[in-house]
Formats: structure tokens, C-alpha cells, sequence
């Protein structure tokens, strides 16, 4: 295993931890303001400072994990169950209508970055985190459909397809008992990338507003109000960027270590 | 070339017209009446019917689509509600703004990204490598607007080298392009570092090619070959990165602008969203999907000139 790997997976550890600890106990109430205490340097009883309404910071970023962890998750359920079905179904019948209609379909949806989607679905019905999931989730759908598409084509030139085909299996059969396992890591490898992505987006649209809504804690709306605080306290606005940073990272090691680790060949090319 | 371009500019047409369609729906269809949405409840009637018949919205939908898209080919967008002025006038006003932006956001991550590149891949293992690398791994990682904000505390803020936000107009275009440098450089940065790696990564695939070692045979020089052979080959890739990272940057902006004041179009955006005004919603998102299919195509049709292969398998 490479160190990429291991420090990947720690990294991502670390925050899923915080999220689901969250669930269950945060060091102190965000729900409440304690404005006496407010922009309060990082000390022993908050360890990572206050905020302008004397929140927490480490209590607001566990549950901001939590958030950004569920959205991104989702977003890339949502990517993986329409596209990879769609990628297979391409494959199996390459080069029919159909194929040529979800490839064009795939291009069109790629012309609208995540944020046009966002701000399309919040125009009309409102900001909201569920909304943030089905933007970035649609904008995933293509990312997995063709992906899956181009690595089950050259698997349907295989052997072990012909003979799969031999004993009289349907198309749709081969591709879930065959094609699918053998591009199930690279969905895995992709699926990862994709999240650090969702991350990313995440606090991108929470950020302008059109993620999460108040008081769901968010580490772009977090950033969101601290920007105007940023030259008295800067702790407030350098805690949750870090969160978002090293965690971003922290997924995209471990998606470049699980590819070397899933396919050699390329391990040498990409160190 | 002639068959490929033609089949792109089909391609084009129905992709112009099938996001037009999309946006026509989501903003028109799915909210009932778009003209109580944009009012609200508490709307009087006369206002209502005064906005009902600004949007044509007693014609039937096909017609309502189509006045909408023969206006735009016409460059009538409609007008905005709350600003009571041409949806074109406000676009136009800040296109200067969002324009220039991402373009020079694309002329910094590539002057950032190529030498980055070049020199990781020229000296593949070494120190710079590994340097260049893991900077390209945070550049990655690193929210743009984040970065942003810490640009304007070291800089603004601390050094007062630049204004934290605002723009004073191009009329003075020294002033002007300074107020966008900021901006420009936390747009390019995350850019930057995805396009530092795929021209490394490109120009690797390149020196093992066998007209490399060819070239060393006749007796260039490491650096003679990777200059002369490599990079050009290793370029075309980089185009088609290059293309799909304008339209990133235009979308960028958006937030971007946000950050530092900038009245571009994602203001306006916004500001429409905020006072529910879909006319110039549904005008502003067309045009920066329209922007991202042409830039597409454009990368296309270069593509296709650059490397022939792609002309004979279409």
C-alpha cells in the first residue's frame, strides 16, 4: 500500500469519525448564541475558538462534516445508480439508437456545470441541501455513465463474454454477472474522486447560499460568515477552510492510492 | 473534415435547442405560474395580470418558447422585472466584467501550469517533480473561495497591495485589470494544478513514444527532443483541458465575483434570484450554456485539426 493511501485514509477517517460522533455528542450546543463569549481565540475549554454568535468552531465543524459528508455521499449515489446503469446499457447495445441517444444526452447535461444546475433548481424552488444533492447528483450522472460505458466496451471484445454469450445469457444478464464486477473498481476509484468533488460543491453552494440553509451547519456557510471577519479573527474563517482542504485531500490520495493499488500497470506512470 | 464538421454542427443546433428547452421548462413549466412565483403571495391582482402579460404568459407554451428563443436569436432576452431595463443591457454591462475575468484566469493557470508541467515531467522522480506535485495535489484540494479570502487578508488586508473588492470600470484599464488580478489568481490556482498534472502526465506518455527515441538516435539532445518533439505532441490533450476549463472559469466567476464585489454576471444572478426575477434567470443561464456548447465545439473542430486521426474515425 502506498504512504498516498494510508495518509488518504486517515484523513478520511478522521472526518467521518467527527460526523458520526456528531450524531450522537458535540462539545457544545450550536443551537444556542452565547454572544459574551464570541470570536474567542482557540483555548483549552473551545479548541478551535468561537464564532461571531459565540458557537463553538469544533462543535460546528463535526456537524458540518456531517452535512458535507451526507450531501456529497448522496450526490454520488445518485451519479453511480442512473449512470453506471446507463454506461452498461450503452455498452451492451454500442453503436444502436439508443447508445448514441444516452451519449448525447450525457454531452448535453455536461454543458451545465453543477453551480447552472444549482442555481436553475434554486430559482424556483428555494435553497436547500436537498437541492445541493440533486444538482451535484445530476451533474455525477454523466461523469459515471461514460466512464462505465468506456471501460465495458473493450470487455465486451473478452473471451469470457463470447462464451457467457455461448451459454445463452441476454446482454442485460452478461452485463450485470460480468461486465459490471470487472469495472467494479474503477467505479470505486472514480466514486471517490467524485466525493471529494462533492465535497467541494458542497461548500461551494452553501458558500453562495444555495447549499444547506441556517441553522443546518455547513463549512461553506461557516466560510460564508466569517469572510467579513476575517481580519479580526482570522481563526474563524482558517478552521473550516482546513476542514474542507484536508479532507478534499484527503479522498483524492486515497482515490489515487486505491487505483494503483486496484491496477498496478499503472503504478509505475502515475507515482 | 467537411463530413465532421458538419456532424459536430448538427450536433451543435440540437444541443442549443435541447437546453433551451430544458431551461424553458424548469423556469416557465414546473413553477405553474411563473408570474405569482416571481410576485409572491401577497401580489395585487393588477400587477399580476401587468406581469402575466409582460411574459405573454396568456399565449399557449410552444408560442411563449419559441417568441423566447426568436428574441434571443434577435438579442432580445426580455426585460427584467425589478430593474425595468432590457435583460440584454444587463448582460452586456457585465459580461465586461465576467469576460475579462475568466479569460485572464485561463492566460494565468496556463502560464502557471505549462513551465509546472514541463518541468515535473523533464525531471520526472526528482525534487521538482515531487515539489510540483504535491502543490498540485493542494491546488486541488483547496476551495477556490477559500483561497480567496486568505489572498485577501495577506494582500489586501496585510500588504495593501490591492483593493479587497469593487471594480472602478475599465476606464482606466490599469486600475481595472488590478482589481481583477485577485480574483483571476484564486479562479486559476485549482485550474492551474489540474492542468500542471494532465500536461505532465501527457508529455509522459509522450517520451516513451518511439519518435522519441528516434529523434535521440539521430542525436538530439534530452532537452532538444522534449522541446522540439514531446511538447508540441503533448499539447493536444492539454487543448481539449483548456476548453473544458473556460467554461469552469465562467461558472466560477459566478462565486468568485461574489467574494470580491465584482458586479458581474453572477451578481446579477444573484440579485435575480434573491428578487425572484426568472426573465433574467432563464436569460443569463442560457447564455452561459449556450457559451460552454460553443467553447465545446470550438475545442472539437481544433481538436480535429490538430490530430486527423479523430477526422477519419467519425
Amino acid at each position: 500500500m502506498s504512504r498516498g493511501l494510508i495518509i488518504g485514509a486517515f484523513l478520511t477517517l478522521i472526518f467521518a469519525s467527527l460526523a458520526c460522533v456528531s450524531l450522537l455528542w458535540i462539545p457544545y450546543d450550536i443551537e444556542t448564541f452565547q454572544i459574551p463569549n464570541k470570536l474567542k481565540r482557540p483555548n483549552w475549554d473551545n479548541w478551535l475558538g468561537t464564532d461571531h454568535f459565540g458557537r463553538d468552531i469544533l462543535s460546528m465543524v463535526m456537524m458540518g462534516a456531517r452535512t458535507s459528508i451526507a450531501v456529497a455521499l448522496l450526490a454520488v449515489g445518485i451519479g453511480m445508480v442512473i449512470g453506471v446503469p446507463l454506461g452498461l446499457f450503452s455498452a451492451a447495445r454500442r453503436g444502436s439508437f439508443l447508445d448514441e441517444f444516452i451519449m448525447r444526452g450525457n454531452d448535453l447535461i455536461f454543458a451545465f456545470p453543477s453551480l447552472v444546475i444549482a442555481i436553475l433548481i434554486t430559482a424556483v424552488f428555494g435553497a436547500s441541501a436537498v437541492n445541493a444533492i440533486v444538482a451535484i447528483g445530476i451533474f455525477n450522472i454523466p461523469v459515471f455513465a461514460r466512464l462505465t460505458r468506456a471501460a465495458a466496451l473493450p470487455l465486451w471484445e473478452r473471451d469470457f463474454v463470447l462464451s457467457a454469450r455461448v451459454c445463452g445469457k441476454s446482454e442485460m444478464r452478461i452485463s450485470v454477472e460480468h461486465i459490471f464486477p470487472n469495472i467494479m473498481n474503477l467505479m470505486i476509484v472514480q466514486g471517490t474522486i467524485q466525493f471529494s468533488l462533492g465535497i467541494l460543491a458542497e461548500a461551494s453552494l452553501s458558500y453562495i447560499g444555495l447549499g444547506a440553509q441556517p441553522p443546518t451547519a455547513s463549512w461553506g456557510r461557516m466560510l460564508a460568515d466569517a469572510q467579513t471577519l476575517v481580519s479580526i479573527a482570522p481563526h474563524v474563517a482558517l478552521v473550516p477552510g482546513f476542514a474542507i482542504l484536508l479532507m478534499v485531500l484527503g479522498l483524492n490520495l486515497m482515490g489515487d492510492g486505491l487505483r494503483d493499488l486496484f491496477d498496478p500497470r499503472i503504478k509505475k506512470d502515475r507515482a | 473534415m467537411i463530413r465532421y464538421t458538419v456532424a459536430r454542427l448538427t450536433s451543435l443546433i440540437i444541443s442549443l435547442i435541447v437546453a433551451s428547452l430544458v431551461i424553458f421548462s424548469v423556469i416557465e413549466v414546473i413553477p405553474g405560474d411563473p408570474a405569482s412565483f416571481m410576485l409572491g403571495i401577497n401580489a395585487r391582482e393588477d400587477t399580476l395580470a401587468a406581469l402575466r402579460s409582460e411574459m405573454g404568459l396568456d399565449k399557449p407554451l410552444a408560442i411563449r418558447y419559441f417568441d423566447w428563443v426568436i428574441g434571443m436569436l434577435q438579442g432580445d432576452f426580455g426585460n427584467s422585472w425589478t430593474y425595468k431595463t432590457p435583460v440584454f443591457e444587463l448582460v452586456a454591462d457585465r459580461i465586461w466584467v465576467s469576460l475579462p475575468l475568466a479569460i485572464y484566469a485561463l492566460i494565468l493557470s496556463t502560464l502557471i501550469a505549462f513551465p509546472a508541467g514541463i518541468l515535473a515531467a523533464s525531471r520526472r522522480g526528482g525534487v521538482s517533480d515531487v515539489t510540483i506535485m504535491g502543490a498540485t495535489q493542494m491546488g486541488v484540494a483547496i476551495p477556490n473561495f477559500w483561497f480567496a479570502m486568505i489572498m485577501v487578508l495577506i494582500f489586501a488586508i496585510n500588504l495593501r497591495w490591492f483593493s479587497a473588492g469593487g471594480f472602478p470600470g475599465w476606464s482606466d484599464p490599469i486600475q481595472g485589470l488590478k482589481s481583477l488580478t485577485l480574483p483571476a489568481i484564486s479562479l486559476a490556482l485549482p485550474q492551474a494544478a489540474i492542468l500542471a498534472r494532465i500536461m505532465r502526465s501527457s508529455l509522459l506518455d509522450m517520451l516513451s513514444e518511439d519518435f522519441i527515441r528516434t529523434a535521440r538516435a539521430k542525436g538530439l539532445s534530452r532537452r532538444q527532443a522534449l522541446w522540439r518533439h514531446a511538447v508540441r505532441n503533448a499539447l493536444i490533450p492539454v487543448i481539449t483541458i483548456i476548453g473544458l476549463q473556460f467554461s469552469f472559469l465562467l461558472a466560477g466567476g459566478i462565486i468568485i465575483e461574489q467574494i470580491f464585489f465584482l458586479p458581474g454576471l453572477g451578481r446579477l444572478i444573484f440579485q435575480a434570484i434573491s428578487a425572484r426575477d426568472l426573465i433574467v434567470v432563464e436569460s443569463v443561464v442560457m447564455l452561459l450554456v449556450f457559451t460552454v456548447i460553443i467553447v465545446n465545439f470550438a475545442v472539437d473542430i481544433t481538436y480535429a485539426i490538430v490530430d486527423p486521426r479523430l477526422r477519419r474515425k467519425s
